[in-house]
């Protein structure tokens, strides 16, 4: 049967032979399956599935204890109608991405190409300072003795000395301030997978590329960035987006961390705090869920919207 | 434009003049590094802090304006830190070596199933290929950070919750790995994997003898990502029995105990820092080192 199915390849097929050859092909290539095997069986228990009972479970009320009870459209109902703290949490998250997403994404870049020139040694320490903060999640103590709301508090301290301020400004209660508190920090652990891929894509361009360049008449590092580098990175720039993406629109521990959950007013409650409030806190894991469902869907969304962006330099 | 290019002899044509690149002018460089410098200290200062706070004696701690700088540097905070965690139920020394088991199970497998299921994905052709790269490509943006509560319910009707399983088996197999070591690999000549099956090489050889040792600087990145993940994860929600609790989790309730051990809270800081930050400086300068170059050029 192998032997006929290989024989089918040169003449046009019709819907049997077709998955006849599929089949013929899978079986030739069956070693590659088992390379597979790993990873697909924990990729579907951990990421796959999980991402799918979502879609099911928005729809139910279910507290963990008990079987999941069918409640139709009733958790969305609430969730968009009836829902105060979760419309704040979607326009804090919007806001968020806005601030946090397109500016990191940009300043990874930016600095991944400036440290790609400089020489090996002064490379790997600027690598190591900008990447830094993103391993060290324990840092959130040093940005709370940093911003702490008396007049001792070293920022507050350092205005009042300079005369910006009369009085300290409660940086980590004060709704005025937790916003832009949070975005600040935020920033200062984005430089994270995005920038080290960013960086290695800018090591991989092949040198020859810009020396034909120089030779092509490439007068200044605009050029050269906009003409060879750029194209050139097309796969990083995809990926480093995706991960900001992912990264602007599931911001939550950053603010759970410094402003407390709940935030004062709900200042900073964000989409995945607000479900972490439910899912954690009060196991109602069906409204839990539709929280989820609702920022699975917006990322979506944007991603399709940046691959669509970027398009032209992947492939 | 044409004809003036003609002139021009291509051997006259400097790429560097000076040592340094036309393209770059110096004016250019100087304002770099200025900004480099810059930002380098808005990302370091508060680490830096953070270090310098843990060697402060108690009574440079609360001193007023604060300082940048130790005059008496003592390791009493560290000891002190030792101190409270000797008196815990559950000796440090356990904490410490379930957070390096786990994290170095984690790394390991990571790095060997995102190889093995990348190798195969970039280079062979076999029905299912596509679908299983655009399945990836969309996973990349559902992180555990966006599925964890969800992903917790799997880990309960598996029933691997409060166990090192829980711990490990979730970060294994990560999106951004496979992701990372498929583009990466995706540049390899085909010509190296041919010349390989010619010797009669299977799959998985070629995977780990050709692919992969030319793979350096995307597998030193992938430990780097898979290292530090595991090490800064949270076991609270999933791990309920103090003996196999990580590093972390303890750090955080000994870090929780008030103002008073603000030296404490920072030496903690600082040794939680410490493990990713040697496994990065280590596996960065092997990439320095060793830019692959496969040898293959058309």
């Amino acid at each position: 049967m192998a032997k006929n199915a290989a024989l089918d390849v040169e003449v046009p097929m019709n819907k049997q032979s077709k998955l006849k050859y599929t089949l013929h092909m899978m079986a030739v290539n069956k070693s590659c399956y088992f390379m597979m095997l790993p990873f697909m069986i924990l990729f579907i228990i951990f990421t796959v599935i999980p991402v799918i009972i979502t879609l099911p479970l928005a729809f139910t009320n279910f507290n963990m204890a008990q079987f999941p009870e069918w409640t139709g459209l009733s958790n969305f109902y609430t969730l968009f109608l009836n829902d105060d703290v979760f419309m704040t949490a979607i326009q804090n998250t919007l806001v968020f991405a806005v601030f946090t997403g397109p500016f990191s994404y940009i300043l990874s870049f930016i600095l991944a190409w400036l440290i790609n020139e400089m020489h090996p040694v002064l490379k790997t320490f600027f690598t190591f300072v900008f990447y830094a903060p993103s391993m060290t999640t324990s840092a959130y103590v040093i940005w709370q003795l940093l911003l702490s709301g008396d007049s001792k508090g070293y920022i507050n301290a350092i205005l009042i000395d300079l005369g910006f301020l009369n009085s300290p400004n409660q940086w980590l209660t004060d709704t005025k301030f937790i916003m832009g508190v949070c975005i600040i920090v935020q920033l200062w652990i984005s430089m994270g997978a995005g920038f080290l891929s960013l960086r290695a894509g800018f090591q991989n361009i092949d040198k020859s590329m810009y020396e034909a360049g120089a030779i092509e008449g490439i007068k200044n590092r605009w050029q050269e960035l906009f003409l060879i580098t750029v194209p050139s990175m097309g796969p990083q720039l995809l990926f480093a987006a995706v991960l900001q993406i992912s990264a602007s629109f599931t911001v939550g521990t950053v603010s759970q961390n410094l402003v407390g959950l709940p935030s004062t007013d709900y200042a900073a409650h964000t989409i995945m705090n607000h479900a972490t409030d439910y899912g954690w806190i009060r196991y109602e894991m069906g409204y839990a869920s539709a929280i989820c469902l609702v920022l699975f869907i917006v990322m979506l969304l944007v991603n399709k919207l940046i691959t669509w962006a970027l398009s032209k330099y992947v492939d | 434009m044409a004809k003036k290019k003609k002139k021009v002899d291509i051997d006259t044509v400097k790429v560097k003049k000076n040592n340094r690149k036309i393209t770059a002018s110096r004016g250019g460089n100087i304002c770099i590094f200025l900004f480099l410098c810059i930002t380098g200290i808005f990302m370091i200062f508060p680490i830096y802090y953070a270090v310098i706070q843990s060697f402060k004696p108690i009574e440079e701690l609360f001193v007023f304006p604060p300082k940048l700088y130790v005059l008496n540097p003592t390791g009493k905070n560290y000891s002190d830190m030792m101190k409270v965690a000797t008196s815990l139920w559950v000796p440090l020394s356990r904490y410490i070596f379930n957070s390096l088991y786990v994290s170095l199970v984690v790394t390991v497998c990571n790095v060997f199933v995102c190889c093995c299921a990348a190798f195969v994905l970039s280079k062979c052709k076999f029905p299912g290929n596509k679908f299983i790269n655009k399945i990836i490509v969309t996973a990349l943006l559902f992180t555990s950070s966006a599925t964890w509560i969800i992903q917790f319910l799997v880990m309960a009707t598996i029933g691997i919750i409060d166990s090192y399983w829980a711990l490990i088996l979730p970060s294994i197999a990560t999106p951004l790995g496979l992701f990372l070591m498929r583009q990466s690999m995706s540049t390899i000549h085909d010509s190296m994997i041919e010349a390989a099956k010619v010797d009669g090489a299977g799959l998985f050889r070629i995977c780990w003898q050709v692919v992969v040792p030319n793979q350096k600087p995307a597998i030193m990145t992938l430990i780097i990502f898979a290292f530090q993940d595991a090490w800064n994860k949270q076991s609270g929600t999933i791990i309920y029995s103090e003996e196999l609790k990580t590093l972390p989790t303890i750090m955080q309730q000994i870090a929780a105990t008030g103002i008073a051990r603000q030296g404490v809270t920072f030496a903690t800081s600082v040794i939680l820092m410490l493990p990713p930050l040697i496994v990065f400086l280590v596996a960065q300068s092997n990439v320095m080192e060793t830019m692959a170059n496969s040898g293959i050029k058309d």
